[in-house]
């Protein structure tokens, strides 16, 4: 009698998909530079075309005054041209302040924001850095969604990103 | 030196042929050189530079006339450029990209080129259609005229880009994008078409130069040719800027006894 009431609330809150979850680690390396700013960083999701199905996260310098720091997202060269271009400035949820050097651990879920909406499939995601007076690098993980079971990927980057790693749970 | 000694003969023939050779004085090309063609943001502006030069894009001859500068907003509308100055070498100007979406910066016309002898002295004469009837005689002795239709351009986006400031005008040498010229990446090869008043420019030479002249030994130009439909397909050599190039020469000047002679440059940023 004991089980039931939690397969009826199991069922009732979200389809069995409500429940997969996707998690990414990230590592923006400390960088010994004379003149240092946070990277301006993109994540989103890539389908097979290489078409972008989903922005997941979009940070830049949103303090400044006049939206002035919405002049350097076309620096997020590949994402500004897949996705970004297309977007609205700020978009709730998406968008966020830059973050300091270190590992960062963000995660979406399934059943609500830019994963909700997306079909079954192959993807990647994309991780872009862009640094004023610095370097860009974009690292991809593929993954399947929804996960049957869990999955994980990394990559390692070299210059404006470390250690990324996504991890997905049905 | 030594040689011009020894053999005063072989010197002459020596400047005979240079001056048959397509002296780089031939190939003053007319561009405009953007500080940035994909922009983000909401207060988005663009400096311009313009020149008439040999290399690309170097500011080493003339600066360009803005006489014939048209703006053409992503609504169609037409505006006007800020901070116009002429230096020695290039003229300048701003622009605002109030407005999100493409824009297209030309510097476009027309003028009227005539040369003829006059008491056995050869004359050469350059003006307007108006100034024509008045200062060039209508019959002289070895008389020719040529109608010059010019257009050299760039275009710039804000946010997504758009077509509407795209559309060809259907006067003279002109090109129209079938890939947008503000989503021009290396790995990419790019097409556009080119029309001739209105129609397309079946066989036409284009010619696409990068910049960064100076620090290359060759030229590296690449000379292709318009499809039947007036397509060509461009493949990148690398992220940069480019300056494509084409010119017809034919009858249709609309005058009598006027050749045409049609020119297109346009300046185009490939992105890495």
């Amino acid at each position: 009698m004991r089980i039931l009431p939690i397969l009826a609330a199991a069922g009732l809150t979200a389809a069995p998909a409500a429940a997969a979850e996707l998690k990414l680690t990230l590592e923006i390396p400390r960088l010994e530079v004379a003149e240092y700013h946070r990277p301006y960083l993109a994540i989103w999701v890539e389908r097979p075309d290489q078409q972008a199905a989903a922005t997941l996260a979009v940070w830049y310098d949103m303090g400044q005054r006049n939206a002035e720091g919405e002049k350097w997202l076309k620096d997020i060269r590949q994402w500004w041209r897949r996705a970004g271009r297309e977007m609205r400035m700020p978009v709730d949820g998406v968008s966020g302040a830059t973050r300091a050097p270190g590992r960062h651990g963000l995660t979406f879920d399934a059943a609500k924001g830019p994963l909700s909406d997306l079909p079954p499939g192959s993807y990647t995601l994309v991780v872009e850095a862009a640094r004023e007076v610095g370097g860009r690098e974009l690292l991809r993980l593929p993954f399947q969604w929804p996960p049957a079971a869990a999955q994980s990927a990394q990559a390692q980057g070299n210059s404006e990103l470390g250690a990324v790693s996504l991890d997905l749970r049905p | 030196m030594m040689l011009s000694r020894t053999f005063p003969a072989c010197r002459r023939l020596l400047l005979a042929a240079a001056l048959l050779l397509p002296l780089p004085a031939s190939a003053h090309r007319g561009w405009m050189l953007p500080s940035a063609t994909v922009l983000s943001g909401d207060n988005s502006w663009v400096t311009v530079d313009a020149a008439v030069s040999n290399d690309l894009f170097y500011f080493e001859h003339v600066p360009m006339g803005l006489e014939g500068l048209a703006i053409t907003a992503p609504d169609g509308s037409r505006m006007e450029a800020e901070n116009l100055a002429r230096g020695h070498y290039r003229s300048t100007f701003d622009i605002q990209l109030k407005q999100p979406g493409t824009y297209r910066v030309a510097v476009a016309g027309d003028g009227l080129m005539a040369s003829w002898r006059e008491n056995g002295q050869p004359r050469r004469w350059r003006g307007t259609r108006e100034a024509f009837a008045r200062e060039v005689p209508a019959k002289a002795e070895g008389l020719r005229v040529t109608l010059g239709q010019r257009r050299v351009e760039f275009f710039a986006t804000r946010g997504k880009p758009t077509d509407r400031a795209l559309q060809p005008l259907n006067v003279g040498l002109e090109l129209v994008p079938v890939t947008h010229p503000n989503d021009l990446v290396a790995g990419e090869p790019a097409q556009f078409r080119l029309l001739l008043d209105g129609k397309p420019a079946a066989g036409l030479e284009v010619s696409v130069i990068a910049g960064g002249r100076r620090y290359r030994d060759a030229e590296q130009e690449m000379t292709l040719k318009t499809d039947p439909a007036g397509l060509v397909e461009v493949k990148w050599q690398g992220p940069g800027m480019y300056w494509l190039n084409a010119s017809v020469r034919d009858g249709n000047s609309g005058l009598p006894n006027v050749e045409r002679n049609a020119s297109y440059a346009a300046t185009l940023e490939v992105l890495p």
